[in-house]
């Protein structure tokens, strides 16, 4: 049945094709195709392997911890047994290994260090894409490049210029950080989210002698709600979830070291303790799963327009 | 607790950042009114600044320690770089950072693939995505604890006939099950590598899923409907209308993968530290230069992690070019 179909161009040019009359009615080859229970066989199969996984470990933080070096997660289905215990020890702060404080530190560290590119990015995109000076093609050709600069150049340079300025160990090192390697990406969304605007809206106003600061706050700002959305969502996840800037830059113990720092350190002291790591994991987990469910659809965006951040 | 002092200060922090920018703009919007037409900069400014001390500052530094000794003073040629190219633990280094580069992302791009197709247009098609996508929300620490899990391993020979030991690593316990024995998956070389790999696969498929569905959607409904009244479906429609049109896409994913794989840090530092000869550039890297004071090598590791990247984006850059010129 394939016969005349030989060179993927035949079927990508519908006008070749669809001039031959239906062989069978729509709904029989509706039918037919992937739909057919094999393929949802094989779908709720790589579902289910991909559940596992943390279905495993968020079982595990509600065994008690006898339990879970004793037996498997699994014979809680035949001898269940729960608790709360290990998430109450985890967030009881008077406890050495208590995550209470890691966690203030990855909010404290994250809203600065998502709000500070958004708003860098967006003033930088907006001179990219509707001012006009000398060498601003080459420009934005070098910004759009720095986005492929791996962190680890920028580390240990970064941390002498930090000592120096005595900055090392404090919140303002680890947001700079974060806020310098968000900027190349953000610059680049942005831009091309505000190069969608009609110039015609920009040049209207131009005319009328609205300045560019004016634009940009009454006309830019409030159009680029979904494009702010999506690189936000983007950030938030990379900066909330980053171990690498967090190792370089936090200083020790709980002064300003994320959760990440607090779930590494504790995997290399004490990695058969599941009681406080599998519950420690899911405490980390419950805001950024929260955030990405609910904007998902942005995400997606975000994620379409551009990935090469690292 | 010091709760109260961080969240004052993290406020601070975001009100004199706003103080500065609003300055800056105050000071544009002047400049405008004076009849200046260069605001651009007046825009820019700030961004520039952060990124020439931020990364191209940093970059070319790093450049330059690269080619001096363990303490950053002494000028030693090129010896860090053949160093990493001769050395016997930095070849292996170099191989699994290969191992990783390859093999993710084709193994995720194929799952995503797979998936998207699966699930497509089919009930409940957006849970199904989520359960895919969910681990790309969680950090990688996070899914390297949740694997460590799945990987434990418990020593059976410590057991009594009366007691013998439990696994508690579902994968060995399947293995028990199943009549084998259990094994150390984090320890033997070069397999170990490959379990590490699986996370990143787990990982990285809901990405390559998300990316290739949308574009799957994409495809105009009357060449699918077409090639449907022409009598082709199941694979046939796959082979010669669902992946050509999709080709730009699935590029840009299995090269964003493979970037993503070259600096892959947190997994393995969190699983295996890099012990077990699982060590990757990314990871001997950091040891190199904050545990080991080798900043010389440390640098050079990091420069050619840049020059790995480099390749991989400019093919990237120019699939896009080719499919956009189309």
């Amino acid at each position: 049945m394939m016969a005349e179909l030989t060179a993927p161009d035949v079927a990508i040019d519908g006008a070749t094709v669809s001039s031959k009359p239906p062989r069978r009615t729509r709904g029989e080859i509706a039918k037919k195709g992937l739909t057919s229970p094999w393929a949802s066989l094989v779908a709720v199969i790589l579902a289910v392997l991909w559940t596992i996984p943390t279905a495993g470990l968020l079982v595990t933080s509600f065994r008690p911890q006898l339990d879970i070096n004793k037996t498997g997660w699994w014979t809680v289905f035949t001898n269940p047994d729960f608790t709360l215990d290990n998430y109450k020890q985890v967030l009881d702060t008077s406890q050495s290994s208590s995550l209470t404080p890691y966690l203030i530190n990855s909010i404290v560290i994250t809203i600065p260090a998502v709000l500070l590119p958004i708003l860098l990015a967006c003033l930088a995109a907006y001179a990219f894409a509707w001012t006009k000076f000398k060498g601003r093609n080459v420009l934005f050709v070098a910004v759009f490049a720095l986005q492929v600069v791996p962190i680890q150049v920028t580390l240990l340079p970064l941390l002498t210029l930090y000592v120096k300025l005595h900055l090392n160990g404090t919140f303002w090192a680890i947001w700079l950080s974060h806020t310098m390697f968000g900027l190349p990406l953000a610059i680049f969304l942005l831009h091309n989210f505000m190069r969608e605007i009609p110039g015609e809206l920009i040049e209207a106003a131009r005319v009328d002698g609205a300045g560019h600061v004016t634009i940009f706050f009454r006309m830019m700002l409030p159009m680029l709600k979904p494009a702010l959305a999506a690189f936000g969502i983007y950030q938030f996840l990379w900066v909330w979830n980053d171990l690498l800037v967090a190792l370089t830059f936090a200083g020790p113990g709980t002064a300003t070291a994320p959760m990440t720092k607090f779930l590494f350190d504790l995997t290399g002291s004490r990695g058969n303790a599941w009681f406080l790591l599998s519950a420690g994991a899911f405490v980390s987990m419950v805001i950024p799963v929260i955030v990405f469910l609910s904007l998902q659809r942005y995400f997606v965006r975000g994620l379409l327009a551009g990935s090469v951040k690292g | 607790m010091d709760v109260a002092p961080k969240l004052l200060d993290m406020v601070w922090a975001i009100l004199i950042f706003g103080a500065v920018i609003v300055g800056i703009l105050g000071l544009a919007a002047l400049y405008e009114k004076r009849g200046g037409r260069r605001a651009g900069w007046w825009f820019l400014g700030p961004s520039l600044v952060l990124l020439a001390i931020g990364l191209v500052y940093p970059a070319l530094r790093t450049l330059w320690n690269s080619f001096r000794d363990a303490g950053g003073g002494k000028f030693i040629g090129i010896d860090n770089y053949t160093t990493i190219f001769t050395n016997s633990d930095e070849l292996v280094v170099l191989r699994n950072t290969v191992l990783w580069t390859l093999v993710t992302p084709f193994v995720a791009t194929a799952i995503g693939l797979l998936y998207a197709i699966l699930v497509d247009r089919a009930k409940g098609e957006a849970v199904a995505k989520a359960v895919i996508f969910l681990p790309m929300a969680i950090s990688l620490v996070g899914a390297s604890i949740i694997w460590k899990f799945m990987y434990d391993f418990r020593d059976p020979s410590g057991g009594t006939a009366k007691h013998p030991i439990q696994q508690i690593g579902l994968i060995n316990q399947v293995i028990v099950w199943l009549g084998g024995k259990p094994y150390n998956f984090l320890l033997n070389s070069p397999w170990n590598t490959f379990f590490l790999i699986v996370v990143m696969i787990w990982i990285q498929a809901g990405f390559a899923m998300t990316i290739l569905s949308a574009s799957i959607k994409a495809i105009p409904a009357d060449i699918v409907e077409a090639a449907r009244l022409d009598g082709v479906g199941g694979f046939e429609m796959f082979r010669y209308v669902t992946f050509p049109s999709i080709r730009p896409a699935v590029v840009v994913v299995l090269t964003t993968i493979a970037i993503a794989c070259l600096k892959v840090f947190d997994i393995v530092r969190t699983m295996t530290g890099g012990n077990f000869d699982t060590d990757v550039i990314a990871n001997t890297f950091y040891s190199q230069t904050f545990s080991a004071n080798n900043q010389g090598l440390g640098a050079a590791l990091a420069v050619v992690l840049f020059i790995l990247v480099i390749p991989i984006i400019v093919y990237n850059v120019r699939q896009l070019r080719a499919s956009e010129g189309r």
